[in-house]
C-alpha cells in the first residue's frame, strides 16, 4: 500500500480484501470438485465455491468500479501478482483432508456471516446491496460447516484426531480476521467493528467446538500479513493454477 | 415492427411465456426475478435480480429476455441488474409453485423444508443435503415412496 490513503482508495482496498478472500477460498474449495468423499459433499462443495466466486465477481467488480482505472473484476482476479492479493492467510491454506477443509470453512464462515451482516448497514448502497445478497447464501455455508465439524469431531477416534489437528494447524490464522489497520480506520465508523465480529464468531465457534468435543488451542501465536500482501508460500501455487490461462494466452475469452 | 408501443402489462404477459433456463416449467415472471418493467422514452427498461450470486443462469436470462422481446418486435430493450432487495423465494408465484411441484420439485415450505413429497404426497421426509443439483435446490428423500427429490430451498 504505497499510495496515500483517502476514502476512495481505502474503499478499493477494503473491497479487494473481501473479494480476494472469497476468490481464493472459492478457488480452494473448487479444487475438491470430483474428489470429495461422497457425491452429496462434492455437490455441496461445488455449490459453496460457486457462491463464493459469485460474491467475488460482485466485490471485485465494485472494487474495479471504485478504482476507476478501467480494470474489470477479471483483470483483478487474473492479472495481479501475489503481493497485490490481500486475502486472509486462512483461505489460502491447503485443503488438506476433507475434515481440514471443513474446519477452514467453519472458521471462515463464522467470521464471514457477521462481517456481511455488519456491512448491510454500510452507507454506500452498492456495498450494502452485495452484503445483503451474500448473507443469505453464507447462512447456509455456516450451518453446513458447523454440522460437519461436529459430526467429524465427535466421530471416530480417527476423525476426532484429524479434526483436532486441523484446528491446531489453522488456529494461528484466526487472529488476522479481527485485525484492523489504516484502511479500516479511514472507513470508520462504517467498517465492521472487530470486537463485535469477534463476539459473534465466538458465539458460533465455541459451542460448535464443544459439541464437536474439540479443544480450543492454547497457543496465542498469530500469523498476519495476508491483508497487506505478505502471504504464505501457498498463494503462489494457487495463482499459478488459477491465472495460468490468462498468463499464457493474454486476453483469451470463450 | 410493432405499429403501436406495447403496454407494460402486455410485456409482463410476454415475460410470463419466457421459461426459466434451468427449470423450464416455470416462467421468468413466476420465478420473481423480474422486478420492474417500464418505458423510458422508446426504450423498454427491464430490471432483473439474480436468484443466487454465482448462478450461471443470470446471463442466460438476460439473453432470453432480449430474444423473446425481439421476437415480438421490441428491439430497444435495456436489461438492468439490481441486487437489493435481494431475491427471495417468497417472490415465486403461486402458479410457479404449483408447476414446480407437478414437475417433481417441492416448492419452498413455511417450516424451511418441503411440506410433502412431490411424487406421492407423503409427509415422511428426510433431508439428504442442503445443497442440490443447482444453487437454488436442496436434496431430500421421501420415506413413503423412497424416491429422492429436489427441494427449492428458502432463501
Ligand atoms: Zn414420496
Amino acid at each position: 500500500m504505497a499510495q496515500i490513503l483517502n476514502r476512495d482508495t481505502a474503499l478499493f482496498h477494503f473491497l479487494t480484501r473481501i473479494g480476494d478472500s472469497t476468490l481464493i477460498l472459492g478457488h480452494r474449495v473448487s479444487e475438491w470438485c470430483g474428489h470429495s468423499p461422497m457425491l452429496e459433499e462434492d455437490i455441496a462443495l461445488a455449490n459453496t465455491a460457486l457462491d463464493l466466486i459469485g460474491h467475488t465477481r460482485m466485490w471485485l467488480g465494485l472494487a474495479a468500479e471504485v478504482e476507476g482505472k478501467g480494470r474489470s473484476a477479471d483483470d483483478l482476479a487474473f492479472l495481479r501478482d501475489s503481493m497485490d492479493f490481500t486475502n486472509l492467510l486462512l483461505v489460502e491454506q491447503p485443503n488438506g483432508d476433507f475434515g481440514q477443509t471443513m474446519m477452514r470453512q467453519l472458521l471462515f464462515d463464522a467470521w464471514h456471516l457477521p462481517y456481511l451482516n455488519a456491512l448491510k448497514s454500510f452507507p454506500d448502497p452498492r456495498v450494502a446491496g452485495i452484503a445483503e445478497k451474500a448473507t443469505k447464501e453464507v447462512a447456509y455455508h455456516v450451518d453446513r460447516a458447523a454440522d460437519l465439524v461436529v459430526r467429524l469431531g465427535d466421530g471416530t477416534h480417527e476423525s476426532h484426531t484429524r479434526m483436532q489437528a486441523a484446528l491446531d494447524e489453522l488456529w494461528p490464522c484466526v487472529g488476522e480476521m479481527f485485525s484492523t489497520d489504516e484502511v479500516d480506520a479511514m472507513l470508520a465508523p462504517d467498517a465492521p467493528k472487530p470486537d463485535r465480529i469477534r463476539d459473534a464468531w465466538d458465539a458460533t465457534i465455541l459451542p460448535t467446538l464443544a459439541r464437536a468435543t474439540l479443544a480450543v488451542p492454547a497457543t496465542r501465536f498469530t500469523r498476519q500479513g495476508g491483508k497487506t500482501g505478505r502471504h504464505s508460500e501457498h498463494l503462489g501455487h494457487v495463482l499459478a493454477q488459477m491465472q495460468f490461462l490468462q498468463r499464457a494466452y493474454p486476453g483469451a475469452t470463450w | 415492427m410493432v405499429a403501436t408501443i406495447p403496454r407494460v402489462a402486455q410485456v409482463w404477459d410476454w415475460l410470463d411465456e419466457v421459461p426459466d433456463p434451468e427449470i423450464p416449467v416455470i416462467s421468468l415472471r413466476d420465478l420473481g426475478v423480474i422486478r420492474d418493467v417500464r418505458w423510458e422514452g422508446d426504450i423498454l427498461s427491464i430490471t432483473i435480480t439474480p436468484t443466487y450470486s454465482g448462478c450461471p443462469a443470470t446471463s442466460l436470462i438476460t439473453l432470453d429476455i432480449h430474444s423473446a422481446l425481439a421476437d415480438r418486435g421490441v428491439d430497444k430493450v435495456r436489461v438492468m441488474q439490481q441486487l437489493s432487495p435481494a431475491w427471495t423465494t417468497d417472490w415465486l408465484s403461486d402458479k410457479g409453485r404449483a408447476r414446480l411441484e407437478r414437475y417433481g420439485i417441492a416448492p419452498p415450505g413455511q417450516a424451511g423444508g418441503p411440506d410433502r413429497c412431490p411424487h406421492c404426497g407423503s409427509d415422511k421426509l428426510e433431508r439428504i443435503s442442503q445443497f442440490g443439483s443447482t444453487p437454488c435446490k436442496a436434496a431430500w428423500r421421501c420415506m413413503g415412496c423412497l424416491e429422492p427429490f429436489d427441494y427449492f430451498k428458502c432463501i
